[in-house]
């Protein structure tokens, strides 16, 4: 409950702050927020469950975790805005304090006990994300983008909302475990068909928030427009919250057999179409930025893996698998954005030939940008070897052997894409738009060494937080 | 505990590079790389041949899932550990002369690898097993690709491809075992991944018949076996001379080791199941291997195929599972370790002097540079297995294992010892005897340099050759146990 607060008091302090006009100061003040939040977040750890607003929020070790994860992200995000303070960006401010608003949403995401709260969580991140995605105002590209997401997003939030109402309307209730009650003792059968609509309905609305396929269909274009920056808060921050809102929201509320028996199978499905549309439609990129949106796709593939082999209780392997997973997978792709914003914006190009002969001219560039791409391949040594081993292995537990032959083999085919950067920065040489040193500060630095370091930490020391559900 | 030090020292050493520039670091890496050796040394002084599983160390890694960071050494491990650590100073040696670029990472990347190389044949935790195969697979990447030649990022883009949908293979049958597991006698986890409980559960003649070749696609990819070899000649040529030797000289070892340690043992019904079928391919492979070889216009490439050719006489011992055979593996993953990174390193010499690879172009080397010629000769007469040398050991164990298992494909997988006097002779007689040519009229003979790293291996040919029975000596318990492993069930 500190972090909500905290956050959102932070957020308006730092729309104050925006009237210094001094861009200087904002960076520092906005990181010095975040780690304050993901100091105060780590109190409410192993304190139990504690229930606010009539228990419609439940802060316990699960919204912790999660709440880490995303404020952690987002810290570590942040000094890849440089060039924003640098270049005298007239609204650095609003954009600070709407990613700390989104952030209120993502904690209420991961916190929820009741369906308004999810609702009210997944809106406060997404209104946030839909303006920050048109932020770039006079690129044609970036309005395409914002408008592009901002329609289906509302079109989505319509069907999730839809989907609510119907499982009020079949349970009388919006809180998770009142519903997971009536779901298992239903008073009235006929009501049935109406909750299995409604929920397989907030199954179509989550999975286009974590870009799961057949809802995929946006996040390539979505990406592409999207400044950089911004594209990797969207695609890591937005991806974890939105699975730990996903995995709540089908252990807590629909646990029951006969539900299970209807949307399991559809999570399935969802679950092989994406690895396949993710895995396959990034081979055949020539952008690096839209390679990492189709890998971001992919990627919640592995995850949906995660879900379909829970256990029935937030502290089993999956959650746990799904939580490093999540961290791993933020910190890499931090990562991998990072140095990506960091070239696009000196060479002015996003494609696989921008990274040539990078080894050369930025040597730390490239290690990060080699270890984040051995990470997202689930290459040991690194954070997500272990995060995909978790998952896989909790999928085996539970009988999904097909699904996990099936992972592993788009797992195989993700190898080819995600080396063609590492190909192209240490095998290919510089041509005359890329012999130039990439200008990179050592703040800048010091965040690039410190996102390797983490993967690799979470790569050979994976026990530190692999069983902490 | 002196296991672990054997697996951390290279990795402190490999980071502490980044603080030397150029020569310096040429020095520190072979310094650190000699410790590494001394430290092996020293283990095998200690070992005693009566005990499996020295210098054991286990410690909880991943808590959670019962995976254990457990290492050890038992008599087999030790001979690789002392292959690994003995060629790694020489290669690095052998690269003294040449000019490369960002010197630190390069040296830097080598010991990172013989940590890895060290891990995967002292694990005794089928994870940390995956784990160090994957570690010594990266560096090998980055040392071929950003090192070597013309076509470079295709084939080693290839090579690791093909290696990784192997391992992921195993990977796959590593987790399924897992779960067949039940918790260690210590700790809360459900189940284990350690090299003892793999050996004994109780999988049924059909489980194993698959997973024979989840666990096996990884190993026969590393070997590499016929037909998983295609990524092998492009390889080793494309790769600068160091990689090349790590890969022929210690890396294909990988593959047999982890047949003798990883899948007999685990699942030997399997084994028995598609024990013919390995062997018929094995054989393919020498013969295939030793012909090709006879056909090749490139030395390097020459080479290449023939060490594919002996590899499958290896892979040939050890799926023949008689105790003569898998003595001869190991005694032959030895000595062919030593030949194959002799023969690279003289290839490269050659190729330094005159620029060319090709066996047409070159010619009457003998009268320019004696002393090369008669170290060429001595190693070219280990891999032909003279009696005396190394090779013939090895080769004479290997093929009497074949035999004992078939004595029809013993007699055509001997033909490999015809075949590979055939190609190597050839060559020889064709580079170092007969015309001058335009591109050896300025030869010299091998500096100071690089004869002391030709020394070593020359003294262990004859060593090996005249006293096999020290390094046997060594092997023969744990073959003895792994084959009671394979028999028991």
């Amino acid at each position: 409950m500190n972090s909500i607060i905290l956050l959102s008091v932070l957020g308006l302090g730092n729309l104050f702050l925006g009237f210094l006009r001094s861009n200087r100061l904002l960076l520092p003040a906005a990181m010095l927020m975040l780690a304050l939040v993901f100091g105060i977040n780590l109190i409410d750890w192993n304190e139990g469950a504690q229930p606010f607003f009539n228990d419609m929020l439940v802060i316990d070790n699960f919204s912790v975790a999660f709440t880490g994860v995303v404020v952690l992200t987002t810290f570590l995000l942040l000094p890849f805005s440089q060039k924003y303070v640098r270049d005298g960006q007239a609204n650095l401010a609003e954009y600070y304090s709407l990613l700390l608003f989104s952030l209120v949403g993502a904690v209420m995401m991961v916190a929820y006990n009741h369906l308004l709260m999810l609702f009210v969580g997944i809106e406060t991140l997404s209104i946030a994300m839909y303006v920050l995605a048109g932020s770039d105002k006079r690129n044609l590209r970036s309005n395409e983008a914002a408008l592009k997401y901002f329609l289906m997003g509302s079109f989505t939030t319509g069907i999730l909302l839809f989907g609510i109402a119907l499982v009020y309307g079949a349970t009388g209730t919006f809180q998770l475990s009142q519903i997971s009650f009536a779901v298992q003792n239903p008073i009235n059968d006929s009501l049935q068909p109406m909750l299995y609509i409604g929920m397989l309905l907030m199954l179509v609305g989550m999975g286009f928030k974590v870009s799961a396929a057949p809802f995929h269909f946006w996040t390539p274009d979505v990406y592409e427009g999207t400044p950089t920056f911004f594209a990797a808060f969207m695609s890591t921050v937005v991806k974890a919250a939105g699975f730990a809102a996903f995995l709540k929201l089908m252990v807590q509320v629909f646990p029951a057999a006969s539900a299970q028996g209807v949307w399991l199978p559809t999570l399935t499905a969802m679950c092989a179409l994406t690895l396949l549309i993710g895995n396959v439609g990034a081979v055949a990129q020539t952008s690096v930025k839209r390679m990492l949106a189709y890998s971001s796709v992919s990627h919640a593939g592995y995850l949906l893996i995660g879900l379909v082999a829970f256990n029935g209780q937030l502290e089993g392997a999956s959650a746990n698998g799904i939580f490093f997973y999540s961290l791993a997978y933020s910190v890499a792709t931090v990562a991998a954005f990072g140095v990506l914003k960091l070239v696009a914006d000196q060479r002015q190009r996003e494609d696989y030939n921008g990274l040539n002969g990078l080894a050369k001219t930025n040597p730390l560039l490239a290690f990060v940008m080699t270890v984040a791409m051995l990470s997202l391949a689930g290459i040991p040594l690194t954070g997500g070897f272990f995060g995909k081993f978790f998952i896989f292995s909790a999928a085996v537990e539970n009988g999904y052997i097909g699904l996990v032959v099936f992972a592993v083999v788009m797992s195989m085919v993700s190898i080819y894409y995600y080396l063609r950067p590492i190909i192209a920065m240490y095998m290919r040489n510089t041509d005359v738009t890329t012999d130039e040193p990439i200008h990179v500060t050592s703040f800048q630095s010091a965040a690039l060494f410190l996102l390797a370091l983490l993967t690799m930490v979470l790569g050979v020391l994976p026990g530190l937080l692999s069983g902490i559900l | 505990m002196l296991t672990v030090i054997l697996l951390l020292w290279p990795v402190a050493a490999a980071l502490l590079l980044h603080f030397f520039k150029g020569g310096a670091a040429r020095v520190a890496a072979f310094g650190a790389a000699l410790v590494e050796f001394v430290l092996a040394v020293y283990a095998a002084l200690t070992f005693n041949v009566n005990h499996s599983g020295q210098f054991s160390f286990n410690h909880e890694w991943i808590a959670s899932a019962g995976i254990n960071f457990h290492v050890g050494m038992d008599g087999l491990s030790l001979l690789l550990v002392l292959l690994t650590t003995f060629l790694v100073p020489i290669i690095l040696l052998a690269s003294y002369r040449r000019n490369i670029e960002n010197e630190s990472v390069f040296y830097a990347l080598v010991l990172f690898m013989e940590t890895g190389l060290v891990g995967v044949f002292t694990a005794q935790d089928a994870f940390l097993f995956y784990f160090m195969w994957e570690v010594a697979l990266i560096p090998i990447y980055f040392l071929a690709g950003v090192w070597g030649g013309e076509n470079r990022a295709k084939v080693t883009f290839k090579f690791f491809l093909y290696t990784i949908v192997g391992s992921l293979f195993m990977l796959a049958g590593f987790v399924y075992l897992y779960f067949q597991t039940g918790p260690a006698a210590s700790g809360l986890a459900a189940h284990n991944s350690d090299i003892a409980s793999f050996y004994n559960l109780n999988l049924s003649v059909q489980e194993q018949s698959w997973l024979f070749w989840l666990i096996f696609a990884a190993f026969a990819v590393k070997m590499p076996i016929f037909p998983f070899h295609t990524w092998q000649p492009d390889t080793y040529t494309e790769s600068p001379a160091p990689a090349t030797m790590l890969l022929s000289g210690i890396m294909l070892k990988m593959g047999i080791y982890g047949c003798m340690r990883w899948l007999l043992p685990v699942v030997p019904s399997g084994v028995s199941q598609w024990q013919n079928l390995v062997l018929i391919l094995a054989i393919i492979g020498i013969i295939y291997g030793a012909i090709i070889a006879i056909r090749q216009q490139d030395v390097k490439r020459l080479i290449a195929y023939s060490s594919l050719s002996h590899v499958g006489l290896m892979a040939a011992g050890v799926f023949s599972l008689t105790q003569i055979g898998l003595q001869g593996a190991s005694i032959q993953m030895l000595a062919h370790g030593i030949n194959v990174v002799g023969m690279f390193f003289i290839a490269d010499a050659i190729e330094r002097r005159t620029g060319t690879r090709a066996i047409a172009n070159l010619g009457g080397l003998t009268r320019q540079a004696p002393v090369l010629t008669v170290c060429f000769l001595v190693l070219l007469l280990g891999t032909v297995a003279l009696p005396l040398t190394n090779g013939f050991v090895g080769e004479f164990l290997l093929l009497a294992g074949v035999y004992e298992y078939n004595a029809w494909m013993g007699a055509v997988a001997g033909v490999t010892i015809i075949l590979a006097a055939v190609y190597l002779l050839r060559m020889f007689q064709r580079v170092m005897l007969g015309p001058d040519s335009s591109f050896t009229a300025t030869f010299t003979d091998l500096t100071g340099a690089e004869l002391a790293v030709l020394a070593p291996l020359i003294v262990l040919v004859f060593w090996i050759g005249l006293f096999p029975n020290m390094f046997l000596h060594l092997s023969e318990g744990s073959v003895m146990n792994i084959l009671n492993e394979v028999v028991k069930r």
